[in-house]
Formats: C-alpha cells, sequence, structure tokens
C-alpha cells in the first residue's frame, strides 16, 4: 500500500477545483467546447457514443479497500452501477453526467483517486506488474520506481506538452507482467554482476496503427540514474519528435526513422550534455519513496495447510486453484486473481456491488488490499493459503470465480463501437460469444493457455496485435469485418501476430476461432505444446488452410 | 439528419426541425439535399452551449415515416448498447 503526502492532496484537491470552475463555465458557455477539450481531456474526461467516459488512473495498479470502494460509489451514484477495467491500470465509467464530474472527482479526491494524465499528450499513468512487492523471485518491488517516476512528471511542464502521450511500464521480475516492450519506455530492473540495482532500458516500443516492439537502449543504467536517464530520452524526443503528423508523432516512429542506434547515440549525448542536473537520486530519496509502501505483518504459516488438504478434494475448487491461485514470496500465502471474464460478460466490467463484496473479502483476506492487471482481471495480493477455501465460495458467490484466468476465454477486449466514437465495429459481443463457445472449463483446460485481445479499430486499446489470436474490427463497405492475426505475445518474448488472412463479417468470427483452435488441438506435438508455440514452429499455413479451405 | 451529445449530460440528441434538440429520433429534422444538411449543420454547430461535436449522419425512412437510424453506429447510439451487461447463466 502507498501513503500519499500531503503535497499530493493539496494537488488533488486544488484541482478539483480548478475543474469544477472550469465545467462551471462552459456550461455557461463562458468556455467554448474548443477552449474546454484540452481541459477536460486533461482530467481524463473523453466522449465516447452515448455519453462522456471518465478515465480514472490505479497507479501501478494498487487499490485499497477504501478506494475501491469509492469507485464503487462513483459507479453508483454517477453512473450505471458498474466500472471497466482497463488494460493501463485505470478503471473507466461509461456513463457520467458532465455536471456532476466534479463531485465525482471531489468523491475520489478525498481516497487520494485522481484523473490526471490519463489522457493527453502527456506522461501517462506508470504502470507496473500487478504483483509487484508479492512475486517470488522479483529483484524488488518496482512500484518504488514507477512512484519516483509518476512524482516526478506529474505536471511537470515539460512533458505535459509532449509531441503525443508516453507511456511507461516498470517490471521487476522475470517474467514480465507490463507488457514493458510495447510501451514508449519499457524498464527491466535487475541486478548486474556487480550486484547493483538498475534498469536495462527499452524504448519505441507500442501497438496502434504502427505497432513496434520495444528495443533495449542501455543493458544498464544504475538505480540512481533513471531520472536522468528517462530525461535524457524524452528530451530528445521533445525536440525531434514529428509535431506536424498525428500518426507520425509517438517516439516509436522517431526511434524507427532514426535507427535505435543513432537514438541511442543522442539519447547518450544529451545525457552527457545534461551533466548533474539534480536529477541524481539520493540513497535517502529513494528510501523516502520506499518507506510509503508498506507490507503486511504476515504471519509465520505452514506451507501446505489442512484447510487446503481437504479442500484438494473437492474438484472445483481445485480447478480454480490450479487456474488462479499463484505463488507468493512469502511461505503460506498466495496471490490470487479474481477473473473479470465470467462467460457471457464484458471482459472487465465489474459491478459496484462486486467492487464493494471485493473490498469486503479485501479487508478480510488480503489485508485490505487490491491489484489490477492489464490483462482487466482483479487480485488480491496476500492470501493465507489456508483462507483459500472460504474466499473461493466467497467468489463464486458474487461471480468473480470463473476458473478461465489465462486461458480461451479470458479475454482482452477494448469497448469497441458499443461504446466508443472511433470503432469500426465491435468488440465485446465477439468476446461475450467466444466465452459462451468455450464455456466448458474442461475444454478450456485441455486447450491450456491461449490469449485472445480484441480491439475494435486500429488504435488497439484491446492489444490485439500481441494476442495469441489477436481480432481487429475493421469496417468494408458498412459491414463489420475482423482481421485475425496469430502468434502475438505481449510477454518477455513479446511479438506482433500475423495475419492469417482476408478479414471475416461478424457473423464467422467465432466460427473461425473455433476452427484455429481445433487446428491447434490435432497439431500440437504434445499437450504442453501452447498454441503460441506451435504457431511459432509451424507457421500461420496451417492455421490459414484450415480456416479458408472450406470458406 | 444532424446528431451531437449533449453538453451538460452528453446524452444523444437529434436537431429538430424547430431549431431545438431532442432526445428521439423521431423528432429529428430530416433533409435530403447536401444545401439543406449544411445548414442545418450550420444551426447545430452554432448551440455551442447546448450540444458537442454535431455532424450529418444518415437515416433510413420506413414505410409510414418511421425514422431508423442509417447505419450500426447511429442505432448504437440511438438504442443503446448491443450487449447484455450481466454474465447470461451459462
Ligand atoms: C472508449 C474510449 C477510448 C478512446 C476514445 C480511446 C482512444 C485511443 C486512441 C486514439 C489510441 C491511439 C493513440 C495512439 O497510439 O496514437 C488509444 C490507444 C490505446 N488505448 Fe485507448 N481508447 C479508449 C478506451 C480504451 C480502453 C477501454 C482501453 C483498455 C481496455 C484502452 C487502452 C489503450 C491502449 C493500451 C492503447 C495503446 C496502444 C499503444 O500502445 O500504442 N483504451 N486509445
Ligand atoms: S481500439 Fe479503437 S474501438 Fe477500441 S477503444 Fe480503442 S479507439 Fe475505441
Amino acid at each position: 500500500m502507498y501513503a500519499y503526502d500531503e503535497l499530493d492532496r493539496t494537488l488533488i484537491n486544488e484541482r478539483v477545483s480548478e475543474f469544477r470552475d472550469q465545467v462551471k463555465r462552459r456550461l455557461s458557455g463562458e468556455l467554448t467546447e474548443d477552449e474546454f477539450k484540452m481541459l477536460r481531456l486533461q482530467n481524463g474526461v473523453y466522449l465516447q457514443l452515448h455519453a462522456y467516459m471518465f478515465r480514472v488512473a490505479i497507479p501501478y495498479g494498487t487499490l485499497s479497500s477504501k478506494q475501491l470502494r469509492a469507485l464503487a460509489r462513483v459507479g453508483r451514484r454517477y453512473d450505471r452501477g458498474y466500472g471497466h477495467f482497463t488494460t493501463r491500470q485505470n478503471i473507466q465509467f461509461n456513463w457520467i453526467k458532465l455536471a456532476e464530474l466534479p463531485d465525482a472527482l471531489a468523491d475520489l479526491a478525498e481516497v487520494g483517486i485522481h484523473a490526471m494524465q490519463t489522457s493527453g499528450n502527456n506522461m501517462r499513468n506508470v504502470t507496473s506488474d500487478q504483483w509487484a512487492g508479492v512475486a517470488p523471485g522479483e529483484v524488488e518491488d518496482p512500484r518504488i520506481w514507477s512512484e519516483i517516476l509518476r512524482q516526478h512528471t506529474t505536471l511537470h511542464p515539460e512533458f505535459s506538452f509532449l509531441p503525443r502521450k508516453f507511456k511507461i511500464a516498470i517490471t521487476a521480475s522475470e517474467h514480465d507482467r507490463a507488457a514493458i516492450k510495447v510501451h514508449d519506455i519499457g524498464l527491466r530492473l535487475y541486478k548486474n554482476a556487480e550486484g547493483e540495482t538498475g534498469f536495462e532500458v527499452l524504448v519505441g516500443g507500442g501497438l496502434g496503427r504502427t505497432p513496434f516492439i520495444g528495443k533495449t537502449i542501455k543493458p544498464f543504467v544504475h538505480g540512481r540514474d533513471i531520472l536522468s536517464y528517462v530525461e535524457a530520452i524524452l528530451r530528445v524526443y521533445n525536440q525531434y519528435g514529428r509535431r506536424d503528423n498525428i500518426y507520425k508523432a509517438r517516439i516509436k516512429i522517431l526511434v524507427h526513422e532514426l535507427g535505435i542506434e543513432k537514438f541511442a547515440r543522442e539519447v547518450d549525448e544529451e545525457w552527457k550534455q545534461m551533466g548533474d542536473v539534480g536529477l541524481t537520486l539520493d540513497h535517502s530519496v529513494i528510501e523516502e519513496v520506499r518507506s510509503r509502501f508498506s507490507y503486511p505483518a504476515y504471519e509465520k504459516l505452514p506451507h501446505m495447510p489442512d484447510e487446503l488438504k481437504q479442500a484438494a478434494h473437492d474438484p472445483l475448487f481445485e480447478r480454480w486453484r490450479r487456474n488462479s491461485v499463484f505463488p507468493h514470496k512469502v511461505q503460506g500465502y498466495s496471490i490470487v486473481t479474481l477473473s473479470l471474464k465470467p462467460v457471457g460478460a464484458p471482459p472487465g466490467d465489474a459491478t459496484s456491488d462486486q467492487m464493494d463484496a471485493v473490498a469486503d473479502l479485501a479487508d478480510r483476506y488480503s489485508f485490505g488490499e487490491i491489484r489490477v492487471g492489464h490483462e482487466q482481471n482483479l487480485c488480491l495480493p496476500h492470501v493465507a493459503k489456508r483462507d483459500l477455501p472460504q474466499l473461493w465460495k466467497a467468489l463464486d458467490r458474487i461471480g468473480l470465480a470463473t476458473p478461465n484466468v489465462n486461458l480461451v476465454t479470458d479475454i482482452i477486449a477494448c469497448p469497441g463501437l458499443d461504446y466508443c466514437s472511433l470503432a469500426n465495429a465491435r468488440s465485446i459481443p465477439i468476446a461475450q460469444e467466444l466465452t459462451r463457445r468455450f464455456a466448458n472449463h474442461d475444454t478450456a483446460e485441455l486447450i491450456g493457455r491461449l490469449h485472445i485481445n480484441i480491439s475494435g479499430c486500429i488504435n488497439a486499446c484491446g492489444h490485439h496485435h500481441v494476442g495469441h489470436i489477436g481480432i481487429l474490427g475493421v469496417e468494408k463497405n458498412g459491414e463489420e469485418f475482423y482481421q485475425i492475426t496469430i502468434g502475438g505475445r505481449a510477454d518477455e518474448g513479446a511479438q506482433m501476430g500475423t495475419l492469417i488472412g482476408p478479414a471475416i463479417p461478424y457473423a464467422e468470427v467465432a466460427d473461425v476461432i473455433e476452427d484455429i483452435v481445433e487446428a491447434y488441438l490435432a497439431l500440437r506435438d504434445r499437450p504442453e505444446e501452447l498454441f503460441v508455440d506451435a504457431v511459432k514452429r509451424l507457421g500461420v499455413e496451417p492455421f490459414k488452410e484450415r480456416v479458408y479451405a472450406t470458406r | 439528419m444532424v446528431t451531437a451529445n449533449r453538453t451538460w449530460d452528453g446524452v444523444v440528441i437529434y436537431r429538430t426541425a424547430q431549431q431545438g434538440w431532442s432526445a428521439n429520433l423521431s423528432d429529428a429534422a430530416i433533409v435530403r439535399t447536401s444545401d439543406e444538411a449544411r445548414t442545418l449543420l450550420g444551426e447545430a454547430t452554432a448551440d455551442d452551449v447546448g450540444a458537442i461535436g454535431p455532424y450529418i449522419a444518415p437515416v433510413e425512412l420506413k414505410d409510414g415515416g418511421e425514422i431508423k437510424p442509417g447505419n450500426l453506429r447511429e442505432h448504437i447510439r440511438s438504442e443503446g448498447l448491443t450487449i447484455d451487461l450481466l454474465p447470461v447463466p451459462a
């Protein structure tokens, strides 16, 4: 958990009253929409098809039960009783009235939550591993560094008017759960041969219209130098980034055009010239931030408590445990993922009632802490193993124990044409139909790990490029069509998927995905060979043939 | 027709023939030529306080004069989500 200081609280409160005033002036006609648009975007307010959409940041995916209750309340009081968790550790509300937004912001400010930098051409929410601080084998808690970067870049004048939005993600584990290779800057924390803690720095990753995998520009930057090094990157970007063409303005395009070697040289040059600009982090500064993250007082518990041994006789519990419970760095504890992907429901949505119930369960079983991951699921990070059977029953009662984490029905999907004004096609009903087709959990387990990601347009909010199966909505003569890619991945081996052929009409998408999965089951060389690995070994041809031979 | 979102709450609205706005598509002013459409859009755009982002969108006129949205996007704006929000029991 993180304790905000007075400065942050004052800042958040000032922003709320400022926005209240701006909304008042907009509604009275004193401000035109042109003047107001940038102001609302700076507070996370977009316009969608039916209403305003309000995006709230959940820094590095960490929430207290109190904060989650505040989000539930916003959903209930100002929206239609639910919220949508996004792929960048934010939550969106889809039906908020502009006139009531200042009140919603004020309610959230009471618990230290805000919507700063959730939109606009600035530094966005710095995301991190949702298992930060609890994952076994982690170098150290990456949120310390997310927080240092967040403090430095929040409302920093130089970074508030970048050529385009800018996204940073940090991981401190071997296995990358933060998708650092598809971010503008990806940071991997590790210890070098001398035992010093520092970062491998990647730049230029991103999805959208022109997808790129981030490349390493510096294999090791010492922790104390990370702010100045990131600043050097941003300065080079600020200087060369294309402001003339929105499609070319992201840093990935600059890195691509200059080439990674030249870009790295420019950054190094800038870094040298900057000299000591007061950005070197003192040990005491790092320790100060570290001290704000508190960890629970864990008990000394057995690795295999009796409660767990007994529950193991229940096959339904066992299935959920296999699927949703992960090792914790402390013996006797587990990390538990709560699937927001029940069969037939929109991926990533949670009702206010569910949020309240999760907050209560977090208080009872997880030291009052909840995490949000980029796969649009929630997580309880500190659950004593002896409590797992009780927790499972409680989750099942509120519809959050679907045993499908990382399986074919754990789908990432953007809001698509049901909500989004930029969409070509719908995403959510495709996801819903797929969860019905693969509703049998035995089949899903047999298929194994398989990530399906769906976006309703090329902006790629649903990360379709890096889905094991990616589905992208396009429009053909006013009809919804979908391009299918296979073989993408978002982890440490990040890679873009390959298009299998011509786009497919709405009504056939679920059939096509079933065909692809059936082809995989027939072609895999052993049950442990994952879908992505089979695609890597075989290429797209056999899948393509299966899909198009009869169509 | 010309459609937009209402400023204070974001609700979908349609420009009426009486130079106002309505949340019902059946109240929308229907135009048939591009000149008429431009005029209607001009009036709508002039109301910057009441509405955001007005644009011209297609409609379909049914026998009997019923007005229907002319494409899927407008259908969703007018009729709401095409999805069930709560999980369907399997
Ligand atoms: C419905 C309102 C939304 C709008 C209008 C919107 C708009 C956009 C746009 C225009 C881009 C592309 C910008 C660029 O890369 O140059 C984008 C990218 C992105 N959006 Fe959204 N988005 C929305 C909702 C969401 C949601 C719900 C999610 C998560 C589920 C999301 C996650 C992302 C991500 C991860 C990217 C980055 C792709 C990249 O790495 O380049 N967005 N969004
Ligand atoms: S990918 Fe396109 S359709 Fe989906 S939310 Fe993003 S902008 Fe909207």
